[in-house]
C-alpha cells in the first residue's frame, strides 16, 4: 500500500522520465526499450541554492506520503540531493511541507 | 555580522492591524538587540502543512537580518512568550549564499573561458566528414 500510490502521484513528470518508450518495440529477446536519460533539475536550471521556502518546487520531490524521494526516481545529483534533503527537512519544520500526510 | 532569515508564524484569527503592530515590535526587538533588518517580508496567509496548536492556516511572515548570536536569542525568546506566534525558525544563510555566489562567479568564469563551447566543439566534426565524402 506505501509503494502503489507513488507511481501514480505525478504521472506527468513520473512518466516522461521513466517512459519505457514503446519505440524500441520489436526486440523480443532482451528487454531493449530506450530509457530516458535522468538529469538533475538543479543542474539544468543552474540552481546554486535551494530554497527552503519554495515549498512548490520542493513538493515535487516529495511522495505522496511526505517522504523524501530518492535519487534512482528522480535523477537529482549528490550534492543536489543533499542541499533538496535540507530544504525539505527545513520546510517541514516550519510548516510549507508535510512530516507526513494523514490518510 | 551573521545573516539570517526568521520565519513566524502567526495566529489566522489576529487582526491585520495587530499583526501590523506584531512585525513592527519585531523590528524592534532587532534593533534593540544590535542586529539590523534587512527586509521584512509578509508572505500571507497560507495553509499549514500540518495542525499547529490546533491552527490549519497562518500568516506567515519573513524577516531578513543581520546580526550575531544575541540578536536571535532575543527574538526567539520574545517570539516565544508571544501567544500569538504559533511557529518559528531562524536559519543562518550567510555561508549558503556565499556558497552559492562562489558557483555563480565560478560558472561565469567558464563561461567567459569557453564562449559556447558545443558548437565549437561541433564545427570541427562536420567539415572532416564532409571532406571524407568528398574524397
Amino acid at each position: 500500500m506505501g509503494a502503489s500510490p507513488t507511481p501514480a502521484a505525478k504521472p506527468a513528470e513520473r512518466g516522461a522520465r521513466k517512459s519505457a518508450t514503446a519505440g524500441g518495440g520489436s526486440t523480443g529477446q532482451r528487454k531493449q526499450y530506450f530509457r530516458r536519460r535522468k538529469v538533475c533539475k538543479f543542474c539544468e536550471e543552474k540552481i546554486d541554492f535551494i530554497d527552503y521556502k519554495e515549498a512548490k518546487l520542493l513538493s515535487q520531490f516529495i511522495s505522496e506520503r511526505g517522504k523524501i524521494l530518492p535519487r534512482r526516481l528522480t535523477g537529482t545529483c549528490s550534492p543536489h540531493q543533499h542541499l533538496l534533503t535540507r530544504a525539505i527537512k527545513r520546510a517541514r519544520n516550519i510548516a510549507l511541507l508535510p512530516f507526513a500526510t494523514e490518510l | 555580522m551573521r545573516k539570517y532569515e526568521l520565519i513566524f508564524i502567526v495566529r489566522p484569527d489576529v487582526s491585520e492591524g495587530e499583526l501590523e503592530k506584531l512585525v513592527a515590535q519585531m523590528q524592534g526587538v532587532v534593533t534593540g538587540a544590535g542586529g539590523t533588518v534587512e527586509k521584512v517580508e509578509r508572505m500571507g496567509k497560507r495553509r499549514l502543512a500540518y495542525r499547529v496548536r490546533r491552527h490549519r492556516e497562518g500568516h506567515y511572515v519573513l524577516f531578513v537580518l543581520t546580526g550575531g548570536g544575541e540578536t536571535v536569542k532575543e527574538c526567539e525568546r520574545r517570539l516565544k512568550v508571544n501567544d500569538a506566534v504559533i511557529k518559528y525558525i531562524t536559519v543562518r544563510v550567510d555561508e549558503e549564499l556565499k556558497r552559492a555566489e562562489k558557483l555563480k562567479a565560478a560558472r561565469a568564469k567558464r563561461a567567459a573561458a569557453h564562449p559556447k563551447s558545443k558548437p565549437g566543439a561541433a564545427a570541427p566534426a562536420i567539415p572532416a566528414g564532409a571532406e571524407a565524402a568528398a574524397e
